[in-house]
């Protein structure tokens, strides 16, 4: 019996872990390489063990590390969570080795399925559609163009190129094969035909040790960017009972086939005709699990602990049944407008609202987003009688969402879960070509939403002033018995500059500006973080939050993140400029620069001799020497101008 | 504790009446406002912005903490006269770095910045707040000296001005110099006299004597740079500390050196929570009759400005004319003495003589809240020792040693504005309602009084009284005595520190209070409470 589970893995898979083993007794054990030690994974887990180093090969892909361990805390199973060392064999037979429990598959299915060549010629052999392959490029011609680079130990979209004329197919093996050996360790490609479109359709598929295996349904995850899902969900619009029947029956082939044990996943390409072929099985836990387990009320971590343990699967999991609709978004740091671009920083604010949704996260406010790993922040799941509800409760929590200081594809997700052809089913693998991502992922907050988030970050700093004054803080803000201007705040994002201006009256309203616009503003509540006003007639309520000069607002409208400019510009380049003149009266004894040089701050240009002492006089800013006065033996008074310096060209710039 | 029942009728017809009255009155005193800010005009408000420079206020507004209160003192001074209404100067209390500072500046687009007499006496006014309450002061100079063809009321007292700077000084009072332009011949005496200078560079010019005059004296050549540009007196006469790039680095400077002066305050903190008043503000305007022979019940206004709308009032029983008490405004603890009825008899004046000096025992500040036509005449109350009585109100007011703070709401007639701490007083704040009226006594009893005495005059010369002449000369009178009794006629001689709306009395003592506590609370000790 399992008693104490170590996760071989971090982030939001190895909190969903822990949270199921929790619930079902079982103590948990944490590996945490250096970049995670403050990870609100290891804080999860009843103990965690040290993994040395930032890298995932020196620390998460250590399998002798992971095992050891799992030893060191005394847990009896592992769990590989996806990712890392989930599909690798060895490490599943090292874990069997030591005398472990491992949650997956024996060794041997995910060896089958891990090579995607074995596993195509074996679901071939089962009878399962597949797609025409090859391993050579010679072979490409009788797969035909276009076709799929793809690595055969890969998963999720790495080590993967579309090829669609032979001259691009030497540099797309090539780039195929690196990438799949720094990712996976082992540099094997092949061919296959490439399906233009399709839809991306998997089966969850469930097996136990006593012969059973089921079908839990489909998941379509067709909406990808670069070969990476991004919105997932169960059931698939295009998926109807005898397709669903149909789909699961070679899906359940496909794990017999293998003698497969556990939870894994099945997944075919399916076209307009409705014919599918098996793409590859993944034998782990699929990041969007959780779309299956809210359509058919199973836990399906709980599942595979029970099954690792030797039960049979639970009659609900026998015989399971599909409810409404659930969809899944994953939020990434990524910069949506910009290629995708991963992003990292601190998470000024990671704060979703769960009330509506699963929220299922590796971070929280405060996490810093690293280089090291996966930039994936949180997959949000909503769950409803329909498909439009799900997206529609799923688009509402997301833009509700406070995330500030990364980047995310936040409203690139929002604007999919409302846009019209994906409400209507109409999602294929090539959404994103057709709906402009640079489009999608702007910034949901318009002008004017902008304009009221402006006026929400100038009075939560107001009430942040008039809260910390040290004297008369409980007088009115900004009281005067003869008012001559406004107060100001002048603000920047990334769109430019604004300015806001305004002067408190006596009965919450206030007359503001934004820039030279005239606004209607009345401010029923303002503290440092929550702002409630009416602009325009419309009241809403702002949350703000203030680190340093950075304020982040956030409303229905959008989100906003300005910088407090500060009141007074800073001089010091301005200071720099200007004659050096001699501190006291005394001798030049070196000169050591000539008019015209360029000189670094601090460093020294004239050495003058007085009263046995030798004063430097150095640069006070980088610049240029513009004139020389004196020379070497020449006496001057207290105040001679020695050195003049040249305005620096930057300063006149600004 | 007893709180103050809330005794408005927002729905009787006077209510409307009294609101819009004082809501003219309001308007009045606005566009008098509107006039002081407007400074020299348009046109040298535009040549001095063409140069670069900030206004006096916006140079004010820059240095102060953002979002804080300023209250702005006399800012009506001169009104009235052929000066500028305002005086040529902004002066006012507020808070630079979380601390309390006095700030003067003066306004150079009215003649340059010049010293007008009212300017002159705003300017000796705000000095002795800053002296009186501890507050560093922080001068925004650019003037170019005195009004010349003023001199003769400014040369010989405008002297005070630099002792009080040298004064303050040795009291541990900082003193600050913002140098943004002219400071000349005696002028150059304020940063001369300050603890700390701060010039901007190529504005400032401080100097005894410019190019023409030093070579009009000893036939030398020089230039304004040379004789006191702000480069100069920061590298060679060292009277400069902190050379600044422009008007706004002049400005961080001031606030930098107010952060270091690490002042603390030495009265007792106020309350750490308090609640404000149960009944709102505005109510007041429609409360107030602006016929002052309408009297009206000042509990209804301490209910609109004491914290909670609690008033624990003493004696009320007795001498009920003047209503006294304890209360709160803003957590800082207070004595009350209100006119109720506006005569002060006997009674009252026991009552108040008495109640000064319990405050004085506990460290209480007070504050007189005027509505009064002064001391009780007639055979009975003479008889009865009325300026007896009223000599105990008055000597109590005159020593008593903790901090006085005055609002006339109303009248302020005859001896009752003495008993009542009027200005002579030396209340700390002195503040007027703008319906409020202020003189001997009324208008119609004045030329009543005179007509009488006139008419006896006549009589003992035994000639006939002119009756048309009486009309006219009362009506005259009256007028006069009307127009010079006015809250703008008072505050433009400075014997206040300005009108106030009054919905913003509660605002104006609570930032009064505070300030008046940068000082210890001390009352006055020696007899014992002498029971009246």
């Amino acid at each position: 019996m399992i008693t104490k589970l170590l996760v071989a893995n971090r982030g939001e898979i190895a909190r969903r872990v822990f949270r199921t083993a929790r619930a079902m007794g079982i103590a948990t054990v944490a590996v945490y390489s250096d970049a995670d030690a403050d990870a609100p994974f290891v804080r999860d887990a009843d103990e965690a063990v040290r993994l040395p180093g930032a890298a995932p090969a020196d620390t998460y892909l250590r399998a002798d590390l992971v095992i050891a361990a799992a030893k060191a805390a005394g847990a009896d199973a592992v769990h590989p969570g996806y990712g890392f060392l989930s599909e690798n064999a060895t490490f599943a037979q090292s874990v069997l080795d030591a005398g472990l429990v491992w949650v997956g598959p024996p060794p041997g299915a995910i060896e089958a399925m891990g090579s995607k060549l074995g596993a195509k010629e074996m679901m071939r052999a089962a009878g399962v559609p597949t797609l025409p392959w090859a391993t050579e490029v010679a072979g490409a011609a009788e797969v035909g163009f276009p076709l799929l680079v793809k690595a055969s130990a890969g998963g999720g979209g790495r080590g993967m190129r579309i090829v669609r004329s032979a001259a691009e197919l030497e540099d797309a093996v090539e780039g195929a094969q690196r990438e799949a050996g720094s990712a996976f360790g082992d540099a094997t490609v092949f061919l296959e035909r490439y399906v233009e479109a399709p839809r991306h359709v998997e089966i969850q598929v469930f097996a136990d040790t006593h012969g059973n295996v089921v079908s839990l349904f489909e998941r379509e995850c067709s909406i990808q960017r670069r070969h990476q899902k991004i919105v997932e969900e169960s059931p698939s619009p295009a998926v109807d009972e005898a397709l669903r029947a149909r789909m699961g029956e070679a899906a359940v082939a496909a794990a017999r086939a293998v003698g497969y044990v556990g939870a894994g996943t099945v997944e075919f390409v399916l076209d307009e005709k409705n014919e599918f072929a098996f793409l590859e099985m993944n034998t782990r836990l699929q990041v969007e699990h959780p779309v299956t387990e809210l359509v058919t009320g199973l836990d399906l971590v709980r599942l595979q602990l029970l099954v690792a343990d030797g039960h049979p699967l639970p009659q609900e999991a026998l015989s399971p049944t599909m409810t409404g609709a659930a969809i899944e978004v994953r939020l990434y740091a990524e910069d949506a407008t910009r290629g995708f671009l991963p992003a990292t920083g601190t998470l000024r604010a990671f704060d979703i609202d769960e009330a509506h949704v699963r929220v299922d996260s590796g971070f929280e406010t405060g996490s810093v987003v690293s280089p090291h790993y996966d930039p994936m922040l949180a997959k949000v799941i909503a769950y409803a009688p329909s498909r439009t509800e799900a997206a529609t409760a799923l688009a509402g929590a997301l833009a509700r969402a406070r995330i500030h200081g990364v980047t995310t594809n936040r409203d690139l997700l929002v604007r999919i879960l409302g846009e019209e052809e994906f409400l209507a089913g109409g999602t294929d693998t090539a959404y994103l070509e057709r709906h402009e991502p640079a489009e999608l992922g702007a910034p949901l907050l318009d002008d004017a939403g902008r304009r009221v988030h402006a006026l929400a970050a100038a009075m939560a700093v107001q009430a942040h002033n008039r809260a910390t004054a040290r004297v008369l803080a409980a007088l009115p803000s900004g009281w005067r018995n003869n008012p001559s201007q406004s107060q100001r705040i002048a603000l920047t994002d990334a769109t430019g500059s604004v300015e806001v201006s305004y002067l408190m009256g006596r009965d919450g309203s206030v007359a503001a500006h934004v820039d030279d616009g005239e606004v209607e503003l009345v401010v029923h509540d303002a503290s440092p973080s929550l702002v409630d006003l009416t602009v325009d007639g419309v009241r809403r309520r702002c949350a703000v939050s203030r680190h340093g000069d950075q304020i982040d607002v956030d409303s229905v409208s959008g989100s906003s993140e300005f910088r407090l400019e500060p009141r007074f510009p800073d001089l010091d380049a301005a200071h720099s400029a200007g004659s050096l003149v001699a501190p006291m009266p005394g001798s030049v004894v070196r000169v050591l620069v000539e008019a015209g040089a360029a000189v670094e701050a601090g460093q020294p240009l004239v050495v003058l001799e007085a009263m046995k002492m030798e004063h430097t006089v150095a640069a006070p800013a980088a610049g240029g020497v513009a004139e020389v006065r004196v020379q070497a033996g020449q006496q001057v008074e207290a105040g001679a101008v020695l050195v003049v310096m040249a305005e620096e060209e930057g300063a006149d710039a600004d | 504790m007893p709180v103050l029942p809330d005794r408005v009728d927002r729905d009787a017809p006077e209510y409307a009446s009294r609101r819009a009255a004082l809501l003219d009155l309001l308007a009045e005193i606005e566009a008098q406002l509107a006039l002081a800010r407007g400074g020299g005009g348009e046109k040298y408000v535009e040549r001095h912005r063409k140069r670069g420079k900030l206004l006096a206020r916006e140079r004010v507004e820059l240095l102060l903490d953002p979002d804080s209160p300023f209250l702005e003192l006399s800012p009506l001074a001169a009104w009235g006269t052929n000066y500028t209404v305002g005086g040529s100067v902004v002066t006012g209390i507020g808070v630079v770095e979380g601390t309390e500072v006095l700030v003067q500046a003066h306004d150079p687009t009215v003649r340059g910045g010049a010293v007008n007499p009212y300017g002159a006496k705003k300017q000796g006014r705000a000095s002795q707040i800053a002296s009186e309450n501890r507050l560093p002061v922080v001068n925004l100079v650019e003037s170019g000296g005195a009004d010349l063809p003023t001199q003769s009321e400014i040369f010989i007292p405008g002297g005070a001005g630099f002792r009080d700077l040298t004064q303050k000084s040795a009291a541990a009072i900082p003193t600050i110099a913002l140098v943004f332009g002219n400071s000349t011949a005696g002028g150059a005496y304020v940063p001369g006299m300050c603890d700390y200078v701060v010039m901007v560079k190529e504005r400032a010019k401080v100097f005894l004597g410019g190019p023409p005059l030093v070579k009009m004296a000893t036939g030398e050549e020089s230039d304004d740079e040379e004789l006191g540009g702000a480069e100069m007196h920061a590298r060679v006469s060292g009277l400069a500390d902190y050379l600044a790039m422009d008007e706004a680095d002049a400005i961080r400077l001031g606030r930098q050196i107010v952060r270091r002066l690490n002042r603390r305050k030495l009265g007792p903190p106020p309350a750490p929570s308090y609640s404000e008043p149960l009944y709102d503000a505005e109510d007041l305007l429609g409360m107030i009759p602006t016929d002052l022979r309408e009297p009206f019940d000042p509990r209804d206004v301490l209910a609109r400005v004491l914290d909670g709308s609690e008033f624990d009032e003493f004696k009320p029983l007795y001498g009920s004319s003047l209503v006294t008490g304890w209360g709160s405004i803003h957590g800082y603890p207070i004595g009350v003495l209100a006119n109720a009825r506006g005569v002060l008899f006997a009674e009252e004046s026991e009552k108040a003589a008495q109640f000064i000096q319990l405050a004085n025992q506990s460290d209480t500040p007070l504050l007189f809240l005027q509505n009064t036509t002064g001391y009780m005449v007639g055979k009975e109350y003479e008889q009865r020792g009325i300026i007896k009585a009223g000599a105990q109100m008055i000597n109590a007011v005159s020593n008593s040693a903790v901090p006085h703070l005055t609002v006339v709401l109303g009248a302020s007639y005859g001896a009752g504005n003495y008993g009542m701490c009027g200005r002579a007083y030396d209340p700390r704040f002195l503040f007027t309602w703008p319906n409020a009226k202020s003189a001997v006594m009324g208008p119609a009893q004045l030329a009543g009084v005179l007509s009488i005495v006139a008419r006896q005059s006549a009589q003992a010369r035994g000639k006939e009284y002119d009756e048309e002449q009486d009309k006219a000369m009362r009506e005259l009178v009256e007028n006069q005595i009307e127009a010079e009794s006015k809250a703008l006629f008072l505050t433009a001689r400075l014997y206040d520190d300005g009108i106030i709306d009054p919905r913003d009395t509660r605002t104006v003592l609570g930032m009064s209070l505070s300030v008046i506590h940068n000082q210890p609370i001390e009352g006055r000790r020696g007899y014992g409470v002498f029971r009246m």
